[in-house]
């Protein structure tokens, strides 16, 4: 009861921290958003155009109004979840983030099962067998992961496997028709899951590696080992238990730099997910699209620390709850 | 602790790796055999040669020079991003970890929320909209980055404010900003150090793929993730367009984090490998 009382408390002071955090991400991205110089009318209308012409622009979409007054309605829509609409298409920016969300939480999904499933065991690798060419290996792996500008290991991939094999296609969703084709979109898939887990097994094995040479030094894997167990039972059911929990938080944390990379892969592969729609909007100064997309974004990331953090402190009954 | 770095074969090649690079930023107009905006025609899209050793583009501009030139684009940045980082995080990490109470928590809750951001997302905006100028650019790649030089700043304040010969700066009669300047950072100097190699191959990454996106050095000045994005568009036929300045990128952040880690290795042996 004591500690669901905890619990709760802990999470209800981290979501309100949260709401905070979205509050400070809107009103610093409205104010800079405002405070640019130029704005969309000279995008919208294109070429030259009179004052006259760019005031009624900015009359017609509300920009005319007191900075405080914009961003309370901005505010007090979003929060019964209208997001607005685009001003470029007039479509509405919560239809337009929905269509592509599905196709980001795909790649960054993918991208981040491939990367643990990945570095897990090559993170153990090099931990078990420290000092040898695995860990050699391993250790020039997570280096050169670290290193690499995610873009160009893409564009490497397309010369690889498009290019040059011509065994996978260099961009997009499926083939044109086949969208409920499953085999189209798996073989699509590829080329960007693999360019974006690549960079995130790098960090993700690193760690595994440090946080089992940390759990292979303690106590109790001593005392596994003096009872007799095998060395392979003390490694996976002993120490790597506890040495993956941290690696939760990993996890958890490398979320924003996941996200960030997929506007990078996206745009190479002509994948047509949110990162694509928000350098897009920022090109085009589309500002309901823009705050639209971030606002989506950083509550993603938010909640899914915030969802890290609980489940750690549920993994491990040593963290309290402060 | 130099003896120890030059002991450290890996540092070592990273060092030389960095030196390398910033060699060839500096000596640019010497050494780049052509200029990075001379155009020839007639010598558009030639594989790697003699003539030109790294091929050329679709204007028939030398790769190599380009490359040659980018270095400078890609490493000004990176240095006054990381300058503005350590100067931002050094203050704030310090301030946090010797003063502790509120003054810790407001700084190193603004930290969590700077670093629960994705970063490429507030960097778009703000360079999109703001223009993409090398301070500009530099600015909002530190105001991304500051958070993680804060941190660690502020762990290694919060362990030196323990030590004795802080409570004997104090029993002297020494003020909070000469024990900040002259004790605590001076002896966290090392890390710092290390720390601002390590975020100078991140801050030439998120440069990169801010001039991939059209965000960075604008054309004809070369940087590295311009020529990429030029590069793609003749991938099929000519390869080294997109190749070479991606390798020059991947070698350069290599060398800083091979020297880095060198340099960590060098300064405290027990973190061999840490992290």
């Amino acid at each position: 009861m004591g500690v669901d009382a905890g619990l709760r408390g802990y999470v209800l002071r981290r979501l309100g921290f949260a709401l905070l955090m979205l509050v400070c991400v809107s009103l610093i991205l409205f104010t800079l958003m405002r405070l640019a110089p130029g704005g969309p009318e000279a995008v919208l209308i294109g070429g030259e155009f009179s004052p006259a012409a760019a005031a009624q622009i900015r009359e017609r979409l509300g920009l005319d109004r007191p900075l405080p007054l914009q961003y309370l309605r901005w505010a007090a829509a979003a929060f019964r979840g209208d997001l607005g609409r685009s001003f470029k298409t007039g479509d509405p920016v919560a239809a337009l983030i929905l269509d592509r969300l599905g196709p980001t939480l795909q790649l960054t999904g993918g991208a981040l099962v491939l990367a643990l499933v990945a570095a897990i065991p090559l993170g153990v690798l090099a931990a078990v067998r420290r000092g040898t060419i695995w860990d050699t290996l391993g250790s020039a792996i997570s280096l050169f992961g670290v290193s690499f500008p995610s873009f160009w290991l893409g564009i490497m991939l397309i010369l690889l496997f498009s290019e040059a094999f011509r065994w996978l296609p260099p961009s997009g969703l499926s083939e044109y028709g086949r969208e409920a084709d499953p085999l189209s979109r798996l073989r699509h898939a590829i080329l960007p899951t693999l360019t974006l887990g690549s960079i995130q097994m790098a960090a993700f094995m690193r760690f595994t590696r440090s946080s089992l040479l940390e759990a292979l030094r303690q106590d109790y894997v001593r005392t596994a080992r003096a009872k007799g167990l095998a060395g392979g039972a003390v490694v996976w059911r002993h120490a790597l238990r506890n040495a993956l929990i941290p690696v939760v938080t990993v996890v958890g944390l490398s979320l924003p730099t996941l996200v960030g990379g997929a506007v990078l892969t996206e745009t190479v592969f002509a994948w047509p997910g949110i990162g694509r729609l928000a350098v897009g909007a920022v090109f085009e100064r589309d500002y309901p699209v823009i705050m639209g997309v971030n606002m989506v974004v950083a509550a993603v990331v938010i909640t899914a620390n915030l969802v890290t953090d609980v489940a750690y402190c549920l993994i491990d009954p040593r963290i309290s709850y402060r | 602790m130099s003896a120890r770095l030059v002991r450290h074969r890996r540092g070592l090649i990273g060092g030389a790796a960095v030196v390398l690079m910033l060699l060839t930023g500096v000596l640019a107009p010497l050494i780049a055999p052509h200029g990075y905006s001379n155009q020839s025609l007639l010598q558009r899209l030639q594989p790697p040669s003699a003539a030109h050793w790294l091929g050329t583009d679709g204007f028939g501009r030398d790769v190599l020079s380009r490359v040659i030139w980018g270095t400078r684009v890609s490493l000004q940045i990176g240095f006054l991003a990381t300058a503005l980082a350590l100067l931002v995080g050094t203050a704030l990490g310090s301030a946090a970890g010797y003063f502790g109470g509120t003054a810790d928590t407001a700084i190193m809750r603004a930290a969590d929320a700077f670093m629960a951001m994705p970063a490429l997302f507030l960097i778009l905006v703000v360079v999109a909209l703001f223009g993409a100028s090398l301070l500009n650019t530099a600015l909002v790649i530190s105001l991304v980055t500051w958070a993680q030089v804060a941190r660690v700043v502020r762990a290694e304040c919060l362990s030196l404010r323990g030590r004795e010969f802080i409570d004997a700066a104090h029993a002297l009669g020494a003020g909070h900003a000469r024990i900040l300047g002259r004790h605590l950072l001076l002896n966290a100097m090392p890390v710092i150090i290390v720390q601002a190699t390590l975020l100078l191959g991140q801050t030439i990454l998120i440069e990169s793929a801010l001039s991939y996106l059209g965000l960075g050095a604008q054309p004809p000045l070369p940087s590295w993730g311009n020529m990429v994005v030029e590069g793609r568009q003749f991938l099929a036929s000519a390869w080294w367009i997109a190749a070479f300045p991606g390798l020059a990128i991947f070698l350069t952040v290599l060398g800083f984090n091979l020297f880095g880690d060198g340099l960590r290795d060098a300064l405290d042996p027990a973190l061999r490998g840490a992290s």
